[in-house]
């Protein structure tokens, strides 16, 4: 199967060359079925690779250049089962994406289909690749990309303004990680992962090697959006289509966790495995401030797009922190509340699109009631949303069931009722949304909430049950992830294979492998506390999600402490995130900063 | 946040992170030591392997050459992000009379485009032989394309200097760096394996089938700088054509 | 001396990102990201440097003459380029900015926040 490996990532980008030349030149029906025929394409490699990489990590040196003397010469794509599941999400979702544009787009343009094509197969790039050069390069590719989607309607100044913020923020996270790149280049006069891993290898850490993993971990978590390097994320998909928040909600944000779970697991756990719970500690931390702090600024969004975009932020600080317990069951959480936060955060993106093609508005305050007129969606929008808040069995509760007891194992259970509030209280500003807007509940005017300019609708006579399809088909395969059989087994082994750096160097610099046993094939059984968890999440997000809705009717003995106490806090939070680029720069700044400071104290030995 | 607090937050932390990166620094090999084997490895056989002298190029373009790859089409992806962002709803102006200038100019800047296009091609040429190769050469190609703005005048430019032409062109130069790719494939080797092994050393034809994915880089960095650029001048020349 | 190179470009970076977070002017801005990305460059090639090395070429030397390393070379190629295709894109948006707003200064384009 190795002559499969590079055609996820080929297939997109040659469709997307000959989109090009032929985009004058064929009839328009010709370009469109070329586009589609690429992504097509592409989704279904990566699924051969998928089902490939699970007996054997797949390996192919690029040119035929492999490695000489136990040391890799050439580049090469290395899919373990984890980096082949995001190849596969990021063409799948790609695929949806550019079905859904169909209707929703139709006076798009070549461009755009050509830069969705180049975005999804920069994505399998990164996700399938084995040198850590490579991974920048289709880094870079996915942003050059994802700059010039988000800027796609660009004839207001919003638009811009989150396009800039977006370019800027991601550019300056890029070369932080080349940086990173070259000290370790430095050090070990190597690119290939497996080879990097292999020369620092019982080495204690110094400066550099400490200063390499704060630029790599914090370039990768401003594309991750984990607090405090977040801010443009909001900003980018408030001015984005409907589509486009789809691929950066659903895959793009995923690529920066796994550009740290790969670096950290291939590079540094080689150095700095006797000290993992100093590594661990901090980005636990960052991960529940992450948490909790986009769930408290979903909820006092009213523009649809940046509620979910904090909503997004918030389940990747969950994310965060199954990745950081740096244990086999977490990372596997994280996967699966991944898989599932994209699929249905895709589809709540999708549902807003309609919003916007039926109703022109995208505000929820300015919408109140009119989803009336669309029961079908209302109901895809209600189900998404409680899907997203942790109810057992459905949507992301395996994710979060798994890491949870990742936790418990590590003994830090009490990350576990932070978590499940963050995903209650971002859960519960999307049912206050749902609310308003399909059944007419709740006033029509909330101060709590940060007016934004307006969208334009794209296109007005789009065909409605071909979008209602898409969605529809995106949200059950959401929902169905806690429940799919076997998925948690599997998804746990393949973290485990990304957290065996011994395996990974074998199989890469020496072939030597050992075929991995099959996982049996079951629902998987969760603890009981996760299931009152998740019952409480849900709880959390229902009744958080009334009293957004009918504050006012509370008591004033309760209403006024409220207000004072939460005010301040309020606007602080508001004030910190300005839209204007220089304070998120320096927020860059100041969390690269402080991240590394605590590192290089803890970490020096 | 006012620039005050932003700036009274950022410059503490922009001195630590300046302590964390010299900190860093310090544990690199002192100047002039480089140590690690890569280099020194691909040194030593990129000649006898693949008969090329010049071996960043047998780097960037074989050894490493899908790095390239990924590169020309980030190039792809920001020029056609690039003309996205400038593209004028009023369409392109046909109707813009500029000044050519002095006869000077027009013969000089003839004689100036000749040169700079021959220089590129021949730095795209001996990209395995000399310092040059695909995009320095693109870029000198490009530059000459570039040259024609001031020697024929915006409208006789805009009739080169246009998507319609130019897109094909970069596309051609893109996905035929893929294509070469792909033809390895078919052919049971992985992908964008030299499949001519080594030509003569220390002449044009050295490198194999990496000296066409050496001319596709050069073809499509030459049109995208050209794209890019007429992009940047409509928006300056028909403002002040338009007399706003 | 010899660490000169490598402070120079740790000083090259913090210009910057300073000039990034101070900047009031879009154009500006993305110069100044450019220069950052510029301090990655010095940094690959003083990485690489050989003392008494020469280019990377062997057309009329001897194969086993000292020379620099050229994968940072190729690295910093690639990275060239990169660089100036987020520049224009970035370019870009500030000429739209200019054309929908009337100003260049990122503090005064306020109309997402919160």
């Amino acid at each position: 199967m190795t002559w499969a490996l590079p055609l996820p990532v080929v297939v997109p980008l040659v469709a997307a060359a000959l989109a090009t030349a032929g985009d004058h030149l064929l009839p328009r029906r010709l370009g469109d079925a070329i586009g589609v025929a690429g992504a097509a394409g592409g989704f279904a490699f990566s699924l051969v690779i998928l089902l490939a990489s699970e007996k054997h990590t797949q390996l192919t040196w690029f040119g035929g250049w492999k490695p000489r003397g136990g040391a890799a010469i050439g580049v090469a794509f290395v899919a373990d089962p984890l980096g082949a599941g995001l190849a596969a999400l990021a063409s799948g979702l790609v695929l949806a994406s550019i079905l859904y544009s169909w209707s929703f787009l139709r006076d798009a343009g070549r461009p755009y289909d050509v830069l969705m094509l180049l975005f999804g197969g920069a994505m399998a790039g990164f996700a399938l690749t084995g040198d850590i050069f490579n991974m920048f390069v289709w880094f870079e590719l996915m942003g050059v990309a994802a700059y010039a989607l988000a800027g796609f309607e660009v004839s207001q100044v919003g638009p811009l303004q989150g396009a800039i913020n977006f370019a800027v923020s991601n550019t300056v996270g890029a070369y932080f990680i080349l940086t990173g790149i070259a000290l370790l280049y430095a050090r070990t006069g190597a690119l290939n992962l497996a080879d990097i891993g292999h020369s620092l290898a019982g080495h204690r850490p110094d400066g550099l090697i400490i200063v390499a993993l704060t630029l790599l971990v914090c370039g990768f978590l401003i594309k991750a959006a984990v607090a405090p390097f977040h801010l443009w994320l909001a900003d980018a998909h408030a001015v984005a289509p409907a589509p486009v928040c789809v691929l950066f909600s659903g895959v793009m944000v995923v690529v920066g966790l796994l550009g740290v779970t790969r670096c950290y697991w291939t590079v540094f756990d080689a150095s700095l495995a006797p000290q993992a719970h100093d590594v661990r500690s901090v980005l636990v931390a960052l991960g529940i401030f992450t948490a909790l702090l986009g769930a408290v600024m979903a909820f006092l969004q009213r523009h649809l797009k940046r509620l979910l975009a904090y909503s997004t932020i918030s389940h990747m600080g969950i994310a965060l922190v199954g990745v950081a317990l740096l244990d086999e069951r977490s990372l596997g959480g994280a996967a699966d509340l991944l898989l599932a936060h994209g699929l249905l955060k895709a589809s709540l993106f999708l549902c807003c699109g309609i919003l916007l093609v039926r109703f022109e508005d995208i505000d929820e305050l300015r919408l109140h009631g009119k989803g009336r007129a669309l029961p079908v969606l209302g109901v895809m929008f209600g189900l998404g949303a409680v899907a997203l808040s942790g109810l057992p069995y459905v949507g992301t509760y395996l994710g979060h069931a798994q890491i949870d007891e990742g936790a418990a194992l590590d003994g830090i259970d009490w990350v576990q009722p932070l978590l499940m509030i963050a995903a209650g209280v971002s859960s519960a500003a999307i049912l206050r949304a749902g609310a308003r807007v399909f059944l007419g509940w709740g006033p029509t005017s909330d101060p709590l909430l940060s007016p934004e300019p307006s969208e334009s609708p794209p296109e007005r006579s789009a065909s409605m049950p071909a979008l209602l399809g898409v969605t529809a088909v995106v949200l059950v395969l959401g929902l169905a992830v806690s429940v799919a059989p076997g998925l948690g087994q599997r998804v746990e082994q393949a973290a485990g294979r990304a957290r065996d750096r011994i395996a990974y160097v074998d199989r890469v610099l020496r072939s030597r492998e050992t075929p991995s046993p099959r996982p049996p094939v079951a629902i998987e059984a969760t603890t009981t506390d996760s299931v009152l968890y998740g019952i409480g999440g849900v709880v959390i997000a229902l009744g958080l999600a009334l009293v957004g809705l009918y504050r006012r009717r509370l008591p004033e003995l309760v209403l006024g402490p409220l207000r004072a106490a939460l005010g301040p806090p309020i606007a602080l939070l508001r004030a910190a995130h300005s839209g204007v680029i220089g304070d998120y720069v320096a927020w860059i700044t100041v969390g690269t900063a402080v991240v590394g400071g605590v590192w290089a104290l803890l970490l020096r030995r | 946040m006012t620039r005050r607090v932003r700036i009274g937050l950022f410059l503490p932390a922009l001195a630590g992170f300046g302590a964390l990166l010299v900190w860093a620094y310090t544990g690199i090999p002192s100047f002039g030591d480089y140590q690690g084997p890569y280099g020194f490895v691909l040194e030593k056989i990129s000649a006898p392997l693949r008969h090329m002298d010049n071996v960043v190029n047998a780097t960037t373009y074989d050894i490493r050459g899908i790095d390239t790859m990924g590169e020309e089409f980030i190039l792809f992806a920001a020029v056609i992000g690039v003309v996205l962002l400038l593209r004028d709803d009023a369409g392109r102006s046909q109707d813009v009379e500029d000044d050519i200038g002095s006869d000077v100019v027009r013969v000089f800047g003839t004689l100036a485009i000749g040169a700079a296009i021959l220089v590129g091609l021949w730095l795209v040429a001996n990209g395995f032989v000399t310092p040059g190769g695909g995009f320095q050469g693109g870029v000198a190609i490009a530059s000459g394309g570039l040259l024609l703005y001031l020697v024929a005048g915006y409208r006789e430019w805009s009739a080169f200097g246009n998507e319609t032409v130019l897109d094909p062109i970069k596309a051609i130069g893109a996905g035929g760096y893929v294509v070469i790719g792909l033809a390895a494939l078919v052919g049971g080797l992985p992908f964008l394996t030299n499949f001519f092994g080594g030509g003569d050393i220390g002449t044009v034809w050295s490198g194999g089938s990496a000296g066409f994915v050496n001319w596709s880089a050069g073809i499509e960095v030459a049109a995208a700088n050209v794209l890019l650029f007429s992009e940047f001048l409509e928006e300056y020349i028909v403002p002040i054509a338009r007399g706003s | 001396m010899s660490f000169l190179p490598y402070a120079v470009a740790a000083w090259v970076c913090i210009v910057g990102i300073y000039g990034i977070v101070t900047s009031r002017n879009l154009i500006h801005l993305a110069l100044c990201l450019t220069v950052m990305q510029s301090s990655t460059y010095l940094l690959l090639l003083a990485i690489g440097y050989v003392k008494g090395g020469g280019p990377p070429i062997y057309k009329g030397v001897k194969l086993g003459t000292k020379s620099v390393d050229p994968v940072v070379q190729a690295l910093t190629l690639t990275d060239i380029v990169v660089s100036v295709t987020v520049i224009a894109l970035i370019l870009a948006l500030a000429l739209d900015v200019h054309k929908q707003a009337g100003t260049v200064d990122p503090d005064e384009i306020r109309e997402m926040r919160g």
